[in-house]
């Protein structure tokens, strides 16, 4: 069996074991964005101007908050360790961590997004819009994910640090993400930014597994 | 075939060793000894190539330790490498799989038959003692004989009389072959070898 | 490969000589500056005698950015030459760093209140100095998150470059974010069109700053040095008191 499908494979072995873990993310998601509209009020105006950028923060949040859990448990039972020594390419044995946590997390995040959208009064065309931006945006969000998550592997601040570190690093997800929605709310066409979006996919993808690679290799030494 | 020439090790800022040297050969015992901190383990991550040395070099076979050294070794080390939620067997075949080694289901279960686990094997390891997630890890050296380097970290630690006696041979009957083993570890144990040599690390 | 004085004991004593030429070095250029800025700039049309808060905010922001730059790059040959005086003076450099970039942000908002009416824009250069300010947080933040100083220097030189490798992409959207939501606004921190006697008093204000944060961290930078080599015969000899580690 390829290394990959091995790893997956095993991954979400675990995660239907702890089906809680998963389904957390989901809740959180949809607990965060509900949140927002309670803050503000239910003016249908409002919350249809602030809908994708609400979604969009709430996704974020969650993807992030899943985070730990895709090296943590590993690290702490010598998982991790065998992996390293394994002759297996780190490479693949990072891209095997990020497309379990984007099955695990980005993947049903951008299936209920839709959902949330309409509670945010969102028209249809916007929420395909929407649908498309996570599907390109979320596996983003793994790939830098991973960076942060293998840098901050047994360092004191868990999760809030990872946050510092991300966060920012997550603004042109974010910006493209929601503009995309928010240019078809306005009768543009999202063109441009799913373009960025993409670009900038492009580019995670070769800096955020060569990050975790060294960040990983720097935890075990 | 496994030589290490003035290798030295930091850890936290604190030199652990240096100048460590040794050569062994085919079917060649290696104890590393020493105290608590002493630097038995960075030692053992060192050759296993987890860890950098701080200078010196390690090679394998007269050569620089490349792509195809991971294929000629193993490393058990202090964690168990075991995954709480998933069954004794389904570790074994993980670890097996992850090096390459993929076997049927008799020759898994015979190992673990070996050590004691035949009847805890479709467990999930959280509920395994200590000892017997400890012979969990072991069992499948019984299913690497064409690993020629095992490096195994205080693989005595919390073993029973019968595991150890299964351990021991284990290790006598690849050391026949002409594996190497290096392993580190606090107690004396009788492992017949061909040739033996101690590196003792000084605190 | 190790450099001659690419080990912290042999650099300490050269960090402390050349301390003092830097401090004074700032304190001219700064003088020099703040008398441009003050006396010889022209008033401005439009802003009056507030714009002057310029000569402090922009030189503040070119700092943080390169400072950044600076940091991102001494993490990045701390990690490829495996010297540990490099990674101490990343970490010796991310506090200015933030200082700057906290200066920006202050001043910028200064600047704003009289001219603009508000204390805070989200324009694009405000927005951006405010995601790099968190940039610094979160590598001065790491950097602290571990006990063992190698693993601490080593993990926050893979965050340094990673952040160095998204600051342009941030930067860029946060501009396109910025002319998308607020189209023909006005910017808050556009300078007035420069005089060439305004960018001078920006030059040496720059420089000004240029000095004083390689004086700063080189100071640090002892102390961390110290901090961590506390033990070793030569700071006892060399400082005369044994370091309470």
């Amino acid at each position: 069996m390829s290394g990959f499908a091995l790893l997956v494979g095993r991954d979400l072995r675990i995660a239907l074991r702890r089906r809680g873990d998963a389904l957390n993310v989901v809740v959180f998601f949809v607990v965060a964005s509900s949140l927002f509209a309670l803050g503000v009020g239910p003016e249908p105006k409002l919350l249809a101007a602030m809908g994708a950028g609400v979604v969009w923060v709430a996704a974020l949040l969650a993807a992030m908050l899943s985070l730990p859990r895709m090296f943590a448990a590993d690290f702490a039972d010598g998982t991790l360790e065998q992996l390293l020594v394994a002759p297996r390419p780190l490479l693949g044995v990072v891209a095997a961590k990020i497309s379990s946590h984007w099955l695990m997390t980005g993947l049903p995040l951008t299936l209920i997004a839709p959902l949330l959208g309409l509670q945010y009064h969102l028209p249809a065309s916007a929420l395909g819009t929407l649908l498309v931006s996570l599907v390109i945006g979320t596996p983003v969000l793994s790939m830098l994910g991973a960076a942060g998550a293998a840098l901050t592997l047994g360092a004191r601040g868990g999760g809030v640090l990872l946050g510092l570190l991300l966060l920012p690093l997550y603004v042109p997800v974010l910006v493209f993400g929601a503009g995309a929605v928010i240019a078809v709310q306005n009768g543009l066409d999202p063109g441009a930014h799913l373009s960025l979006l993409g670009a900038f996919l492009a580019v995670s993808s070769v800096v955020g597994p060569l990050a975790a690679m060294a960040a990983l290799r720097i935890a075990l030494d | 075939m496994l030589e290490a020439k003035d290798l030295a090790c930091e850890r936290g800022g604190v030199r652990l060793f240096t100048g460590l040297g040794f050569s062994v050969g085919a079917g060649a015992l290696l104890r590393v000894k020493g105290p608590n901190g002493s630097g038995k383990t960075s030692l053992l991550r060192t050759l296993a190539g987890l860890s950098r040395p701080a200078s010196g070099s390690i090679r394998w076979r007269d050569r620089e330790r490349g792509d195809d050294f991971r294929r000629e070794m193993l490393f058990i080390g202090h964690a168990a490498g075991l995954s709480e939620d998933l069954t004794v067997l389904e570790n074994l075949n993980f670890a097996l799989e992850l090096s390459g080694a993929k076997r049927p289901l008799e020759k898994t279960k015979a190992a673990l038959e070996l050590f004691g686990l035949e009847r805890v094997a479709r467990m999930p390891a959280r509920f395994l003692s200590q000892g017997q997630r400890r012979r969990a890890a072991l069992a499948r050296l019984a299913l690497s004989a064409e690993v020629p380097l095992w490096l195994l970290d205080e693989p005595f630690a919390a073993l029973d009389a019968e595991a150890l006696e299964q351990l021991s041979r284990l290790a006598t009957a690849h050391l026949a072959r002409g594996g190497l083993v290096v392993l580190t570890s606090h107690q004396e144990v009788a492992i017949a070898a061909p040739a033996t040599e101690t590196v003792v690390l000084q605190a | 490969m190790i450099f001659n004085y690419a080990a912290p004991q042999a650099f300490y004593p050269i960090a402390g000589r050349m301390i003092p030429w830097f401090g004074v070095a700032a304190a001219v250029l700064a003088v020099a500056g703040l008398y441009v800025a003050f006396l010889v700039a022209p008033t401005d049309a439009t802003q009056g005698e507030a714009y002057r808060i310029i000569f402090i905010h922009v030189p503040a922001a070119w700092m943080s950015m390169f400072i950044y730059l600076v940091m991102a790059f001494w993490a990045a040959a701390g990690l490829v030459l495996n010297t540990r005086l490099s990674g101490m003076m990343a970490s010796a450099l991310a506090p200015t760093g933030a200082m700057f970039t906290f200066l920006a942000l202050w001043t910028g908002s200064l600047w704003g209140k009289p001219t603009w009416g508000t204390w805070w824009a989200w324009d694009a250069r405000m927005t951006s100095e405010l995601i790099l300010l968190f940039l610094y947080l979160g590598f001065i933040a790491l950097k602290g998150a571990f006990a063992d100083p190698q693993r601490a220097d080593r993990a926050g030189a893979v965050l340094a470059l990673l952040g160095a490798v998204n600051v342009p992409i941030i930067y860029f959207s946060v501009v396109w974010w910025n002319t998308l939501h607020q189209g023909a606004s006005v910017s808050l921190t556009r300078a007035p069109s420069m005089a060439m006697t305004m960018l001078v008093g920006m030059l040496l204000m720059a420089l000004a700053a240029w000095m004083y944060s390689i004086a700063v961290s080189l100071a640090r930078l002892r102390r961390i040095i110290r901090a961590r080599e506390g033990d070793a015969e030569w700071i006892r000899l060399s400082t005369g008191k044994r370091n309470p580690r």
